[in-house]
């Protein structure tokens, strides 16, 4: 027997829940909690990987059952879902601000980045990405591939910060 | 067809993970801080993208296997891996000229997959397709650099691509399970997208100074089990833990 609770209820507990890399922003902001099915038996909570090997889905799932059993529901399950696939379109516009807070550039602009012409070509046009200390918009890219699989590494020329983007996807 | 289904995730997955194992060997040898840790990136992205194919053979295969029995408890034979993927990493040239034939490869048969039939199947493509588009940026950027940079990466890059390129032609030999799932509108059709693979990699080879072989793509047999020689020997490494103590959990 389920304890009673409706959508908003499971969203809110959800929320204590914080990605584990990024500890200010919780599972819902970051988009990734994909539907809550409630019936009789069973609470189940759809859920949906940011990055193919992210090794913090594992530790996400573990925390979302946890958190629940701790508000009382003991037949919780989290369903792992692929499809439509997770982008950071889905990451809410609160989020974004936490993460500049926190040092972190949000994502910005387009997550598709043209076809395979564009992507071979050292040419392309490169996004500008602000510096979420100081603002300015004069920073270099430094790699496209950084701490975690979500962000990449920047460094600003204005206030000579490096900082971490969270990448488009 | 469930068996054709089990082979080619056994496919798909196979590439990945060994791929994904030979990039993960620099993780803490990288030339620069940034390239190693951009390779440990891409090897999590493809071993992750593994892990998700070969978790859908299992459950396709109904045996019980899971993804780790795959990965772990399968001998060299059993592997259906291009055996491009399995070279050792060579120097760093030798691992981003690879690497460049591979991700234009998995670009193109990752978008058509995430229009697969295969719900599941769709969905993973879907990820590992915008993952790819990192993967293709990052390795031809490199592979222009080396090409077109000093006469040392020059030569080392010429060098990894007279010794590859015989073993690009694998990628895009369709057999009996290919052709099975292209009909049932799950599987990519590799045939076709070799000219498109070709294209792409002479235009970068070319503005990169690179001489692209004229010796025809002729080393086979990664989908019926022939492998290499190197195969072995990463997968000894590869599973010597799991295998060393079979119920651990951790």
């Amino acid at each position: 027997m389920v304890k009673t609770a409706n959508r908003d209820d499971i969203l809110a507990i959800l929320s204590e829940v914080k990605d584990p890399e990024i500890p200010v922003i919780d599972v819902v902001e970051l988009g990734i909690v994909r539907d809550i099915v409630i019936d009789d038996n069973e609470l189940r909570v759809d859920i949906t990987p940011t990055y193919s090997g992210c090794p913090a889905m594992q530790v996400i799932e573990r925390e979302i059952l946890s958190t629940l059993q701790s508000h009382g529901f003991q037949n919780a399950r989290v369903n792992t879902v692929y499809s439509p696939a997770w982008t950071t379109d889905w990451i809410t516009p609160e989020a974004r601000e936490k993460l500049r807070a926190y040092g972190i550039a949000p994502p910005a602009g387009r997550s598709d980045f043209g076809g395979i012409a564009e992507l071979v070509s050292l040419r392309r046009a490169k996004p500008t990405t602000e510096c979420p200390f100081c603002g300015s918009a004069n920073t270099i890219i430094k790699s496209e591939f950084g701490s975690t699989a979500c962000k990449s590494i920047h460094y600003c020329n204005s206030c000579h910060q490096p900082f971490d983007y969270f990448k488009a996807f | 067809m469930s068996d054709n289904l089990f082979q080619y995730l056994l496919r798909l997955g196979d590439d990945r993970l060994v791929l994904g194992h030979r990039l993960s060997e620099w993780c803490g040898h990288g030339p620069i801080l940034e390239e190693d840790i951009a390779l440990a990136n891409i090897a999590l992205d493809l071993i992750g993208q593994a892990n998700l194919y070969l978790k859908i053979a299992g459950e396709t295969e109904g045996k019980g296997r899971s993804e780790d029995d795959l990965a772990y408890f399968r001998e060299a034979i059993d592997y259906r891996n291009v055996q491009i993927v399995e070279l050792p990493r060579g120097d760093y040239a030798f691992t981003i000229v690879r690497q460049f034939c591979f991700d234009v490869f998995n670009y193109h048969v990752l978008e058509q997959l995430q229009s697969s039939r295969h719900a599941e199947l769709a969905g993973i493509a879907a990820k590992g397709f915008k993952e790819a588009r990192y993967h293709v940026r990052h390795s031809s950027e490199w592979v222009l650099r080396f090409g077109d940079g000093t006469e040392e990466s020059h030569t080392r890059a010429q060098n990894a691509l007279n010794e590859l390129w015989r073993f690009t032609g694998e990628m895009f030999e369709a057999d009996e399970v290919d052709h099975a799932m292209l009909t049932d509108g799950i599987g990519a059709d590799i045939e076709g997208i070799k000219p498109k693979w070709e294209a792409v990699v002479k235009d970068v080879f070319s503005r990169a100074t690179l001489s692209v072989p004229n010796d025809p793509p002729a080393m086979t047999g990664g989908r019926r089990g022939r492998h290499t020689e190197s195969l072995g020997h990463m997968l000894s490494e590869m599973q010597i833990v799991a295998r060393s103590h079979p119920d651990a959990q951790w």
